[in-house]
């Protein structure tokens, strides 16, 4: 599939602006990514809201490049509603101190999608207005999508009411 | 027996803290010195959980609101007391054995999520489906989305105060649960989708269910419009009420038919058609005032347009075989797999193996669900089983607007907001 017109000037105008910062463009199954360098993703996400009229941020996710360098990625899911093109825009971080500056003050909607991808893969958002897990309590200390964590869970990480009075 | 110093007298035998904490309470009653806040000299602030354990909020949602009288302050929401890891369990499964798990995520409309699930595995390993089986899912797709917005529809008015209302939304939602037991094998957990097609074919039983209900709901439909649209307690209860602005919408990644009721009419089904939704004509009904009433409406068109919707896919419906054949791609038919041995072989190996997207492969795909935008991206490291599936569920957006859209409201609205946003808690925990 090729690029929609559109899509292919936006391209070209990020990697005009942000020249070095564009690290991959390639499709895969018709869906366009772009990776970029994650110190600048604020700068580019403001480019791309502001200029390039990706107005919509309809998830941030993150995946587990277990055993590559770089292990960890964050993908925002963008969209313009003027010309009606998705767009990926990835960042890669490294294992050992995850983290990436919060997308927050341009989008207001990446808040709790920071806040899952940092409870599900220990990711750091820096500036994140409300930098909590989400799904799992505070008290918990693992990051259950990462790869190295079993599928079982760990048994004993979690405290769970007792629902049973002991008898004396 | 003299009252006076209980905690020597009772002797708890479970959650002792909490017993001494109770019974010193009750002795501190009427005794207790009340600090007065020079700023809420009235003591009108207070702190309030509800939830996760409350009729309204429809599961297991809870809301800390900070209140001053009755109006709310702040909001925080806590979720992810139905979380499962169904996108660690996805890790562990074939594409075909994760479907299940997706019928009880949005569990109001199993067969979209299987839909969802589906299309994206198509996507990424380039399977073909053919045209009858687009139309079936189509048809299934539309029904599961009456299906939701009439528990929606019944459980808002119900939150609003009118109990008797849920019953007679519930009577057509057990026709569309018969429908999907003839059509699918299963009431509610439906997995009706396969990759590469349908489990099945329609069958007469569920065809003649289907006519008609599309003959007869529209007659419901004009009913709750006359029950409702000039209701004055209805009316007054949701107008004005929960406002959210379009900017407001986008900015906060608000989806389906919450966006739509503010003004911005996005819809999967035209930005980027899937199944065979370019074939037939809807509408997608948009409201620019951004209020409860608003969503109410947007949610009743729809269920117009679903109808009308399947009545183009009745009317269109071609012939043909409703799986694809190649044994590389979906499992074959039943008749194969008990009289040829190749088929019982293919059987085992899309069980056992499952279809493998190219190594390295990245998809997303989504579709238009009843909640609104529900995509699938996957990643594949060549195998018959996703590297990563993430599922970008629509409630878990809008619960990120409802944080935002009940600061200022009255706490006895907060129901009702809830009711319009239409969260399911299933979808939003994962």
């Amino acid at each position: 599939m090729d690029l929609t017109s559109t899509l292919k000037s936006s391209i070209d105008k990020l990697n005009e602006q942000f020249p070095g910062k564009i690290a991959d463009i390639y499709q895969s199954s018709g869906d366009t990514f772009v990776r970029v360098d994650a110190d600048t993703i604020v700068d580019i996400s403001r480019y791309l809201k502001e200029e390039l009229r990706f107005v919509y941020l309809s998830d941030v996710f993150g995946t587990d490049r277990y055993q590559s360098d770089d292990r960890f990625e964050v993908v925002y899911n963008l969209i313009s509603l003027r010309d009606r093109d998705r767009l990926f825009v990835k960042v890669w971080l490294n294992e050992e101190s995850p983290e990436v500056d919060s997308v927050t003050s341009v989008w207001k909607a990446a808040n709790w999608f920071e806040r899952e991808v940092y409870d599900m893969f220990g990711i750091r958002f820096r500036n994140h207005p409300d930098h909590r897990r989400i799904y799992m309590p505070e008290d918990y200390s693992y990051y259950p999508l990462r790869k190295e964590f079993p599928l079982l869970g760990i048994p004993g990480s979690i405290e769970l009411p007792s629902t049973t009075p002991e008898s004396e | 027996m003299k009252l006076k110093d209980i905690q020597s007298k009772a002797h708890p035998t479970f959650f002792k803290e909490h017993q001494k904490k109770l019974y010193q309470s009750l002795e501190d009653k009427h005794t207790t010195i009340e600090q007065v806040d020079v700023d809420d000299p009235l003591n009108t602030g207070m702190i309030l959980n509800m939830g996760p354990q409350h009729p309204a909020t429809h599961g297991v949602l809870r809301l800390m609101l900070e209140l001053r009288g009755e109006s709310i302050v702040k909001t925080k929401l806590d979720i992810g007391y139905l979380h499962r890891g169904v996108e660690k369990i996805a890790e562990n499964k074939t594409y075909q054995e994760f479907m299940p798990y997706t019928d009880r995520m949005d569990y109001l409309s199993p067969y979209s999520n299987n839909v969802a699930l589906c299309t994206a595995v198509e996507k990424i390993a380039d399977v073909e489906v053919p045209e009858r089986a687009h139309y079936i899912r189509m048809i299934g797709s539309e029904l599961a989305r009456i299906s939701s917005h009439l528990l929606w529809l019944g459980t808002l008015v119900m939150d609003a105060g009118a109990v008797s209302f849920f019953i007679w939304t519930f009577r057509e939602r057990e026709k569309i649960y018969d429908i999907m037991d003839n059509l699918t094998g299963h009431r509610f957990t439906v997995s009706h989708a396969r990759i590469g097609g349908v489990a099945n074919d329609i069958t007469p039983e569920a065809m003649g269910l289907i006519k008609e209900f599309i003959e007869t709901f529209p007659q419901e439909l004009k009913d709750y419009h006359k029950l409702l649209d000039r209701n004055r307690i209805f009316y007054d209860r949701n107008e004005n009420v929960g406002v959210l602005t379009t900017e407001d919408a986008l900015d906060i990644g608000a989806t389906g038919p919450v966006l739509r009721a503010s003004g911005y009419a996005f819809d999967i089904r035209k930005f980027t058609p899937y199944a065979r939704y370019t074939e037939v004509e809807f509408e997608v009904p948009t409201r620019l005032e951004g209020d409860n009433l608003a969503r109410y409406y947007v949610r009743m068109e729809e269920m117009h347009e679903s109808i009308r919707i399947i009545r183009q896919c009745l009317d269109k419906l071609p012939g043909g075989p409703v799986r694809t054949d190649n044994a590389k791609q979906a499992y074959p038919s039943k008749d194969e797999v008990y009289y040829s041995m190749e088929g019982m072989i293919h059987d085992f190996m899309m069980t056992d193996t499952g279809i493998c997207p190219p190594e390295g492969a990245e998809a997303y795909h989504a579709v238009e669900a009843p909640k609104g935008e529900l995509g699938y991206f996957i990643q594949s490291d060549g195998t018959g089983h996703p590297w990563r599936l993430k599922i970008n569920a629509p409630s878990f957006a809008n619960l990120q607007v409802l944080e935002n859209i009940l600061d200022g409201e009255m706490i006895a609205d907060t129901v009702v907001i809830i009711g319009g946003v239409d969260p399911v808690m299933g979808e939003a925990d994962k």
